[in-house]
């Protein structure tokens, strides 16, 4: 199958990455490839076979829910671009 | 080069135990090996010199028999975050970044005694077979500089084979430690998914990661395994399942049933790998292990699935690189634009590509098509698996089709690259453990390597398989020509 390049402007805009005219053809023709290697899928027929969702293993288990301390906020706070008032600083969303 | 970073795990712990040599000399061994060498390898990204020779003092002063890796320098994947280190993943978009806290496959091996010295290079976040997609720049083969190590461990693999240090930390979610022990000559251990906890690994395809270990023998990657592993309750994926201590007699081949899967001799793969492999079976075969031939039908089959499912996976793990709360910011006047341009300019070619076929294969009107359908003959690959253990005890199987190939060679083809892991991805969907080894090398000294699979949680069978092939052969004593 071949994507379009609206397409591919549509994937990006949902995954939220700019790109340049040069980008969206040169994923245009590798993303086609790369879906037309993984259409040989729809060969089998899994009409009654069950999907396994994650690793698949029976025993995982959760812990007791009981509060812990976490994380210092001026700790996870020093990593971001921008804070202020212990909160992240970003442009407004609201005009 | 005979010094100290020759010796293998054990026998630096016994000559630290023995006072033959002190911590500080087997790290100041480690950094001048690295100094010497790094600058054509390019296996680190960060070096921690100097918290790491003050540890070494700390373990000098304070013995603690107590610890089975005090005072023993290793190498972490730079995807497993240590508290005060930054952790890149191999991304621009993670540039600056300071990891908070420590990963809990780390601070295990910490609490254990053992001392960081560095974060080793990777495919950025993981994606890749040959390390030439870190954002800082590639790593180089130890065997031949001018090839890839293999990925996305291929700094870590690369710092094992270059005798920096005797073990270092991996991961893996499609081969991503099997392959480059396949391609630099070590031996590498992907677990049993679930095995080892993932707090504080950062995630790619969460139904897949695995973290692992690479040594230059089997016993020493026992070591770091059985450190390493067991229930984490910061890891509701992590199971509750007891972790033996490895013992390595000469009991592991007794009536042990060898299978060899046909689907896994392809056309196209390099004649001396499978040579290689063939000559191995047999040597395992006179070692007392009776070799069977299986039949693995959907093996075909997971190269797709992986790369819906991967990505589909990492399309909503990396969405949390939003330029906001770590990493650069591309600045602009409104949030829509800030996402945009953070994310496209930062992430690298094949994590765009990736976020962009999950992306595709999780929208509306192809989900079905897509992901339903691949979780489906994700089915199918695991019941394989579940059909074969029936009859023997461990699958063994070429871990790559190739040797290491040259940098450059496959980096504008991403199919090519990722029939890399053709071998390697059906472990990973199936949930369990693998192991590849050096067997020999081919016309150009490259090491070819072999790949034993195992049912869910025997890693101590595919180790001790692994060290029995390896007390008869000396292909893993091998060093690259450096």
């Amino acid at each position: 199958m071949s994507l379009s390049q609206q397409e591919v402007e549509h994937i990006a805009k949902l995954a939220r990455l700019e790109l340049s005219e040069e980008q969206k053809e040169l994923y245009r023709e590798q993303l086609s490839a790369i879906l037309d290697y993984i259409a040989k899928l729809r060969e089998l027929d899994t009409k009654d076979i069950h999907p396994t969702a994650g690793g698949g293993l029976p025993q995982m288990t959760l812990r007791v829910d009981e509060a812990h301390p976490g994380l210092a906020t001026d700790e996870l706070l020093s990593n971001a671009p921008k804070a202020e008032d212990e909160q992240f600083k970003i442009p407004p969303v609201f005009e | 080069m005979s010094n100290l970073t020759d010796l293998t795990l054990s026998e630096m712990c016994a000559g630290l135990g023995a006072r033959k040599f002190s911590s500080h000399e087997l790290v100041q061994a480690a950094l001048d090996q690295i100094a010497k060498f790094d600058s054509s390898l390019h296996a680190f990204l960060n070096l921690a010199a100097e918290s790491a020779l003050k540890q070494a003092d700390d373990a000098d002063k304070n013995h603690q028999p107590d610890k089975p890796l005090q005072g023993i320098p290793i190498a972490i994947k730079d995807v497993l975050m240590i508290e005060g280190l930054p952790c890149t993943c191999g991304s621009k978009i993670l540039e600056g970044f300071i990891a908070p806290y420590t990963a809990t496959s780390v601070k295990r091996l910490k609490e254990a005694g053992a001392i960081i010295i560095g974060k080793t290079n990777m495919d950025e976040f993981a994606m890749g077979s040959s390390t030439e997609h870190s954002a800082y720049g590639v790593t180089h083969n130890p065997w031949d500089t001018s090839r890839v190590p293999g990925g996305s461990s291929g700094g870590s693999a690369a710092a094992v084979a270059a005798h920096y240090v005797p073990v270092a930390l991996g991961t893996d979610t499609g081969g991503s430690i099997r392959q480059p022990a396949s391609l630099c000559g070590v031996t590498g251990l992907k677990t049993t998914y679930g095995r080892v906890s993932r707090y504080g690994l950062v995630a790619f395809g969460s139904s897949l990661d695995t973290v692992g270990a690479f040594g230059r023998m089997a016993e020493d990657v026992a070591t770091i395994f059985s450190i390493m592993a067991g229930r984490d309750e910061k890891d509701a994926t992590s199971v509750n399942q007891p972790v033996p201590q490895i013992k390595f007699d000469h009991e592991a081949m007794r009536g042990l049933k060898i299978g060899v899967p046909k689907e896994y001799f392809i056309t196209g793969m390099q004649p001396e790998v499978e040579e290689k492999t063939r000559a191995a079976i047999e040597m395992l075969k006179n070692l007392g292990a009776e070799i069977h031939e299986i039949s693995l039908p959907h093996t075909e089959y997971a190269l797709p699935v992986y790369y819906i499912i991967a990505p589909a996976e990492a399309s909503a793990n990396l969405a949390r690189y939003d330029g906001i709360r770590y990493g650069p910011r591309a600045e602009a006047d409104n949030l829509w634009d800030v996402y945009f341009k953070t994310r496209g300019g930062k992430f690298g070619a094949e994590v765009a590509r990736r976020i962009m076929i999950g992306t595709y294969a999780l929208s509306a009107g192809y989900y079905d098509a897509y992901y339903g359908q691949a979780q489906k003959v994700r089915t199918l690959i695991k019941r394989d698996f579940e059909n074969a253990f029936k009859d023997v005890d461990v699958i063994a199987a070429p871990t790559a089709p190739t040797t290491a190939f040259k940098i450059g060679e496959h980096v504008n083809d991403p199919l090519a690259m990722y029939l890399e892991d053709v071998f390697t991805l059906p472990a990973n969907l199936a949930g369990v453990p693998g192991i590849s080894f050096n067997i020999g090398f081919d016309k150009n000294n490259l090491p070819v390597g072999l790949q034993l699979i195992g049912p869910h949680f025997r890693e101590d069978l595919l180790l001790r398989v692994t060290h029995t092939y390896q007390q008869a052969t000396d292909w893993h004593k091998k060093q690259p020509p450096l």
